[in-house]
């Protein structure tokens, strides 16, 4: 291992009694691309966030791609720490103008280490218009939007968000997804992001870290996450694997393109996107089923050869839920115990997977 | 009327040295029964609010046996070469600050503790140290605090009456002020002159406070907005 190995990414180790039960993690995170802390409500997932902030005091190690914030007696100060926050709420200082919020974090940075420039910021967020505003002239949306950019402006080498969406509504959440996944593209940071939504983890997580009273329950790429049957089963009632793909070869007659992944690809509908987009792709475990030869005279376009990984319990007796390995990538399917009796199918069994509906959440 | 000018005038100093000297006293002690949990909270906020529920005089006797030459206090100036204080006008402005103390703490402590320590948290993530979000954040957010607390001060040392008797006397020039130049006038039955400054101190109450509740309703609902 070379010296730049072991300085690249997250160490993590915090123990904090809370009110019921103790946090207690221990993780080694990628020190790139967005990892997201998911859990039910209560279980940690903020106070483990303010911890690597240094907003909440606790005991053990934060190692941020080489550069020490938490060890032992060392602790320093959440100012000291080149770290950006974005609190669950609207937190615009309502005595400052939008320009001031943003100049505020911005101009206690030393010039050297701006890495974000304030026409990048705005630009990214969509919020050029609005800087001679007040907070309390702007919608809820556009109030988180500025808290991002405010935070991204004191260029930091963590970005953490704490269920940045969770107080807007329904169309202001929708509002915002875009610039969030945007800025997936355009930051080299990495990113921990706290939410309780299935929904957003799909669409923002690159890693998965899953949590439970305080405890770590997975950790992961958020395809192998997604695929493991004993979380699928117990956090989820409509299971589904994220894979991520790109798009290739359309048939333009017919507004179809090929998504390809590693091991496979699957006709999605023809949303307009360039090829070589990545795109990410659901695939729900009750739109899956299975076949043990291949059929053509039938209506699913999507068909794959795969092998039989694993066979659980579904959440009624009557299901079963099968994990697949599309070599490399998984996938899962919600069969009867019916049918998986009736196809015989057991571990390492070669079986045709088809594929009823693909999501494309881009 | 020159002595009646006089009085005015002094009245004035000695109300605008004691708001300059409570706005700095008061205020990190306002900041601190704010945030702090410690246990001397609660028997720090009582001390600060004697003065609310004492005689004046009780405040003006303990001051003046303090002060006095026989006093610690009186033994540490006279040691120090200041003399002693009663009956001078520093003596005075020592007075105002403890008596008008809890006029300048309670409305800073309560625009304090309306800062949420979410905008302090921000504060700090966005690289700013405890001294500049106070300065930056707490203070601007707590500012019809601060307008109150100074008005307050003022207008309450102006009219002080008993502490000032006690530990000032009635020194032309040097402690005589507003208050004292009315009894005063009216122990000689000089009821005029006694109308003429008692007067004065009405309308000029009077237009401080709407001034005041005016202020502080604008400030209000501009944040309100």
């Amino acid at each position: 291992m070379t010296q730049a190995d072991q300085e690249s990414g997250l160490a993590i180790k915090i123990r904090k009694s809370l009110p019921g039960f103790t946090l207690d993690v221990d993780l080694a995170l990628p020190g790139q691309g967005v990892t997201a802390v998911f859990g039910p409500s209560g279980c940690g997932k903020t106070t483990l966030l303010r911890c690597v902030a240094g907003l909440d005091a606790a005991e053990g190690e934060v190692i941020i791609n080489g550069d020490v914030w938490l060890r032992g007696n060392e602790h320093r100060p959440v100012h000291h720490r080149p770290l950006a926050y974005v609190f669950q709420e609207t937190s615009l200082f309502p005595h400052l103008t939008v320009q001031q919020n943003l100049d505020y974090g911005f101009s206690r940075v030393a010039k050297p280490e701006r890495l974000v420039t304030m026409a990048q910021a705005t630009e990214w967020l969509g919020i050029e218009h609005m800087l001679t505003r007040r907070p309390h002239r702007l919608s809820g949306g556009e109030r988180q939007r500025v808290a991002i950019a405010r935070a991204l402006l004191t260029s930091p080498r963590l970005l953490l968000m704490d269920e940045p969406l969770s107080a807007l509504d329904h169309a202001s959440r929708r509002d915002i997804l875009p610039y969030l996944e945007r800025l997936h593209g355009e930051l080299a940071i990495p990113v921990l992001y706290v939410t309780h939504s299935p929904d957003e983890l799909a669409r923002i997580a690159d890693h998965v870290v899953m949590m439970n009273r305080g405890e770590v329950t997975a950790v992961g790429n958020l395809t192998d996450v997604t695929a493991r049957m004993d979380l699928a089963n117990r956090d989820n009632d409509d299971p589904g694997v994220i894979l991520d793909a790109i798009i290739g070869y359309r048939e333009s007659k017919w507004h179809l393109c090929r998504a390809e992944f590693e091991g496979g690809g699957l006709w999605v509908r023809d949303n307009g996107l360039p090829e070589g987009t990545t795109v990410r792709l659901r695939v729900l475990a009750r739109d899956v089923s299975l076949a043990s030869s291949r059929h053509d005279d039938q209506s699913i376009l999507n068909l794959l050869p795969a092998t039989v990984k694993e066979i659980a319990p579904g959440g009624h007796p009557s299901n079963a839920l099968v994990r697949l390995d599309l070599n490399p990538r998984p996938l899962l399917a919600r069969l009867t115990r019916r049918s998986v009796d009736r196809l015989e199918l057991a571990p390492g069994r070669k079986v045709w997977v088809q594929v009823k509906s693909v999501a494309v959440l881009d | 009327m020159d002595t009646e000018w006089q009085a005015v005038w002094l009245t004035l100093k000695l109300a605008t040295v004691t708001t300059l000297i409570l706005m700095v006293v008061g205020t990190p002690i306002a900041w601190w029964l704010a945030r702090s949990r410690h246990w001397l909270r609660q028997p720090i906020a009582a001390i600060v609010a004697l003065p609310l529920v004492l005689p004046p005089t009780v405040l003006g006797f303990y001051l003046l046996v303090l002060l006095g030459p026989d006093g610690p206090l009186g033994e540490l100036t006279t040691s120090l070469g200041l003399g002693t204080l009663p009956f001078t006008f520093e003596g005075l402005v020592f007075a105002s600050v403890l008596s008008s103390l809890p006029f300048t703490v309670q409305p800073l402590q309560n625009a304090f503790e309306a800062v949420s320590s979410r905008m302090l948290e921000v504060a700090a993530t966005l690289r700013a140290s405890a001294w500049d979000s106070f300065f930056t954040i707490a203070v601007p957010l707590a500012r019809s605090g601060f307008l109150t607390a100074a008005v307050l001060s003022f207008a309450h040392t102006i009219g002080e009456f008993g502490v000032v008797l006690m530990i000032g006397g009635n020194i032309p020039g040097e402690t005589r002020v507003i208050s004292v130049a009315i009894y005063d006038h009216v122990e000689t039955l000089e009821y005029d002159k006694a109308h003429a400054l008692a007067a004065g101190m009405l309308g000029f109450s009077f237009v401080v406070l709407v001034s005041l509740y005016l202020i502080n309703g604008r400030l209000n609902n501009r944040r309100a907005l």
